[in-house]
């Protein structure tokens, strides 16, 4: 039964990599811009989160607000940092955001303290639930459910919706998608806030999983790049497929072959990388 | 009227040394002379050294051939941990130490190139920040080898030559680094300006036509990923050699961060443009950090804002700013 919980836990690990990582996707894919600040709006989310149940707010009200605010901050700041960058070089985008995470870093450890913060799950979560065959933590079944409704509520939302089908047309052929009338502008401020928020909720609710630090916004945007780039980058369902993919085999390396963990998880990133360059899904589209 | 014209011709196309290319001792001897007036800052001014060097070897595979990696600084702690291995466990001669760092990561700089070269933009950003964490990771695990998470202690090393003691105060060290720094910066200028350094001008600008002119990118791509590996590993190795220390930071990504930093905010493809940033950076890093060790990110994040929306070119891009902005925008786009 040991699979069992390897395949449960490395579901759960992959659902929040999802969560946080799907925004990015959509950001790179559609903007085209190397987007290295994301990881430090996740961070913004979660020290956010810290702030209101340390108020006295429950939980899941502290996560859905967190993800309103960053998802606010978001929009200021694609629209008034990210819109000089579009017609910019790789390099300067990669700089520029790289130079954004570095003072929210600064900024976050000015104001929270450097240590790491803790950020309770509640106690409706905190037990076991029994799963037929064996008892499991109800809080990593919590992220494997919510993880496939807002999987599927994207998928609804991108492959079903009017704004799904502008979104993917942007993405497909920007200019094309203008001359046809969409307000690519719009769907791009709109987007990269509701990639932010969903960073920060994930942030929030897996904050037992990647536990906030200072380098949080460093440490994991690796993580984040990577499964955006295995999955095929703009491409949502590549990098769900990723997420869950990486999520089992980063957490069937810790427990299977505890000394070779690292190796096997950036190795499998490599080889994938290298066999598919433009990732699992290689198509252009969000969908 | 021809022959000075001939004449003119090959000087542009062979660098010779004339007398309008003097000011290239400025730099020099500007470093010789804070080694007589530095007192306890001269081993700052090492450091300050080591890192033009890094810098210099990004400016290589970023500025000149155009491969945007965030993970150089493998290559770093690769020389690093070479060196301060080599010292422990075989022989603590400098420059023998320097030579097999600097080769061992020169090979390993072509073989990750040779895997990774085919991808371009965003993969290749992953690949090489995949391949700096791998590396990381084994550094990390590996304790028997590299100390792990408490380092690598590096015994004292021979004397150099078997002449110069390396000091208590550092100014062996710091002679020692200002050499290397010199003779890697010759060859660097050298390498820029030869037939190798124009295809890879052209390769950064254009890597499609240049392989339709018939120019073997893969393989060019290869050589000055290798070559830039190299100086990154000697700029390592002598920081291992010269602080007597290698840690985990070393091969970090906040490492490949900083020398990215550093390089930008000189000016890419500028002689000393690596030069400008690294004493730029390494010194707002010291006073920032005197005043809170944990506020200069602030500092560096900002720096690096402002120049990418402010200074394109960098610092040493600011007089021909300032000159365009002077003579009105009656712009000369000399060839760049």
């Amino acid at each position: 039964m040991l699979d069992v919980t390897i395949l449960l836990d490395g579901l759960a690990y992959g659902m929040v990599l999802f969560i946080i990582s799907v925004g990015l996707t959509v950001t790179m894919g559609l903007m085209r811009i190397v987007n290295l600040a994301h990881g430090a709006f996740a961070m913004i989310g979660g020290y956010f989160a810290t702030m209101l149940l340390g108020a006295g707010l429950p939980f899941f009200a502290a996560a859905l607000l967190a993800a309103v605010a960053v998802g606010i901050v978001g929009a200021a700041v694609e629209l008034t940092i990210y819109r000089p960058l579009y017609r910019k070089g790789e390099l300067a985008q990669a700089l520029m955001t790289f130079g954004l995470t570095f003072v929210v870093i600064a900024a976050l450890t000015t104001v929270f303290g450097t240590g790491i913060k803790p950020l309770p799950i509640p106690p409706a979560l905190n037990g076991v639930i029994d799963i037929g065959f064996r008892t499991y933590p109800t809080y990593r079944l919590f992220l494997v459910a919510v993880g496939l409704v807002l999987a599927l509520l994207l998928w609804l939302l991108i492959d079903r919706t009017s704004f799904g089908a502008r979104l993917r047309a942007a993405v497909d052929n920007p200019r094309m998608a203008r001359a046809v009338g969409i307000d690519v502008n719009l769907l791009f401020t709109v987007t990269f806030a509701g990639g932010c928020a969903l960073a920060a909720f994930g942030s929030v609710i897996g904050a037992a999983l990647l536990p906030l630090e200072p380098y949080y916004a460093l440490r994991y945007l690796v993580l984040f790049l990577v499964i955006v780039g295995v999955g095929g980058i703009g491409n949502f369902k590549g990098s769900f497929v990723a997420a869950i993919l990486l999520g089992i085999i980063d957490t069937g390396g810790k427990f299977l072959l505890p000394q070779a963990s690292a190796y096997l998880f950036y190795g499998a990133v490599i080889i994938l990388l290298l066999l598919c360059p433009h990732g699992l899904l290689p198509a252009k589209s969000a969908a | 009227m021809s022959v000075p014209l001939a004449t003119k011709g090959l000087a542009a196309a062979t660098p010779s040394f004339q007398i309008a290319n003097a000011w290239h001792v400025v730099p020099w001897a500007l470093a010789l002379v804070f080694y007589f007036t530095a007192g306890g800052y001269l081993s700052l001014g090492t450091h300050v050294l080591i890192m033009i060097l890094f810098t210099l070897s990004l400016d290589l595979a970023l500025g000149v051939a155009g491969i945007i990696t965030l993970g150089h600084a493998a290559f770093f702690g690769f020389g690093a941990y070479a060196a301060g291995i080599l010292a422990a466990r075989l022989s603590n001669d400098p420059l023998l130490g320097l030579a097999v760092a600097t080769l061992l990561t020169g090979l390993f700089g072509a073989l990750v190139g040779m895997l990774i070269l085919h991808t371009a933009g965003v993969t290749l950003m992953m690949l090489t920040l995949a391949i700096s964490a791998l590396l990381a990771e084994f550094a990390n695990q590996a304790h028997w080898l590299t100390g792990g998470d408490d380092g690598l202690q590096v015994g004292r090393m021979a004397p150099l030559f078997g002449l110069f003691r390396f000091d208590l105060w550092g100014h062996t060290a710091y002679l020692y680094a200002l050499a290397v720094l010199f003779l890697w910066s010759l060859a660097a200028w050298r390498i820029m300006r030869s037939p190798f350094g124009r295809s890879l001008d052209g390769i950064r600008q254009n890597p499609r036509r240049m392989r339709a002119i018939g120019t073997p990118v893969w393989r060019r791509l290869v050589v000055a990923y290798g070559l830039s590996a190299a100086m990154a590993g000697t700029a390592g190795a002598l920081e291992a050699q010269t602080t007597r220390a290698v840690g985990l930071g070393a091969l970090g990504v906040l490492a490949s961060g900083t020398v990215l930093v550093m390089l930008i905010l000189g000016g890419t493809r500028r002689t000393y443009g690596a030069f400008v940033g690294a004493t730029v950076y390494v010194v707002v890093q010291d006073v920032a950090a005197q005043i809170d060790p944990f506020r200069w990110m602030f500092v560096v994040g900002i720096l690096l804002v402002a120049v990418v929306l402010f200074l394109e070119n960098g610092l040493m891009g600011l007089p021909e700013a300032a000159r365009r902005v002077l003579r009105g925008s009656r712009s000369r786009s000399g060839g760049r």
